[in-house]
């Protein structure tokens, strides 16, 4: 319960930052290199498995608590729509993308290029990434209803 | 573009009558249907792709996972077999068996690229207009985000609501087995 040895705690808490370091660069680079928000997203959610298979799901509860993965989640969904409803806004149509078209046309192949896409890109690795830790950490307090004492924090409903 | 329209017409009503028949089953159909017209109206809009995700999901996936799930009013085959109904199911899966070998016989090779043969589809404008159109480098990002955004929207909508039916079912029961209070 409390977690794996010295070796496999050392180890993954090295290996953990450039897992999300890896993650992040996904999610940036989406719109020029393979990847995007869905696979950044599910990378980044997985340096937090891993932390959570090698010190035990208390001290990733610690790091991230429920409450905040969850409002993660709905910032990520909530800042997708709005990427939408401002190119309705702006661009005249729902997710016109109207960086490119009118303000920020940018030079293509760097990485503030392509308008609305790495905007898109950012919001949904947030939410998928949100999404997946929260599951995963629900799946985790299901499977460990044995261990007794522990509550899982009801601060959100 | 007045296909459309009837179609459309022809969802709403089998919506409405999803929702105010009784049986259950018969609401099922219909809610199959509304799949089932759904993916026909992306083949007239030249979308064949969404067309078969559409009916895996809407027609098939639906009215299985509710059919299993949901146990009542099910009507079980009980008696002994009649030789009637025996011959008649072994010539219907004959007659569909042999007229999928005749769809097969029309379909191109594997591999065979369709969309490069038809000169305005919808790929090849993604492919060729891409960069200019987005300034995204990478193609498949300037499609899922751009050109076919909404159907990002929807995953992420999927995604959203899964989870979180996931998290408070699975939660519920977690706290119940704790032995604290469910609310």
């Amino acid at each position: 319960m409390k977690g794996m040895t010295v070796i496999v705690k050392t180890i993954s808490s090295w290996v953990k930052l450039l897992i999300f370091l890896f993650g992040i660069y996904i999610i940036l680079f989406g719109h020029l290199t393979p990847g995007g928000g869905f696979a950044g997203g599910i990378i980044l959610a997985s340096s937090y498995v891993l932390l959570m298979l090698a010190y035990g799901r208390e001290f990733v509860e610690d790091n991230l608590p429920l409450g905040l993965a969850s409002k993660l989640d709905c910032v990520g969904a909530f800042l997708f729509a709005l990427v939408a409803i401002l190119g309705l806004a702006f661009g005249g149509a729902f997710f016109a993308n109207f960086l490119y078209q009118k303000y920020l046309p940018g030079e293509s192949l760097r990485l503030i290029s392509a308008g609305t896409i790495p905007l898109s890109n950012i919001a949904i690795g947030l939410k998928v990434g949100a999404s997946l830790f929260l599951i995963i950490l629900t799946l985790s307090m299901c499977c460990h209803y044995e261990a007794g004492s522990e509550e899982p924090n009801d601060e959100e409903e | 573009m007045l296909i459309l329209y009837v179609l459309m017409l022809f969802m709403i009503i089998a919506a409405v009558i999803a929702v105010e028949t009784r049986s259950l089953l018969s609401a099922v159909i219909c809610v199959g249907s509304i799949g089932f017209v759904g993916s026909l109206m992306f083949l007239f809009l030249a979308a064949p792709d969404i067309a078969i995700t559409q009916i895996v999901v809407e027609v098939l996936g639906l009215i299985i996972l509710i059919r299993a799930t949901i146990s009542r009013d099910l009507t079980f085959i009980s008696g002994d077999k009649e030789f009637f109904g025996v011959v008649v199911s072994i010539v219907l899966i004959a007659v569909i068996f042999l007229a999928g070998m005749k769809v097969l016989d029309t379909l191109p090779a594997f591999g065979t690229a369709i969309f490069t043969q038809v000169p305005d589809a919808a790929s090849q404008v993604y492919l060729s207009e891409g960069l200019q159109r987005t300034g995204a480098a990478n193609i498949v990002a300037s499609v899922i985000l751009d050109f076919r955004a909404y159907d990002t929207l929807g995953e992420a909508t999927v995604l959203f609501t899964s989870i979180l039916g996931a998290s408070v079912i699975l939660r519920k029961k977690s706290k119940r087995r704790l032995g604290g209070s469910t609310e």
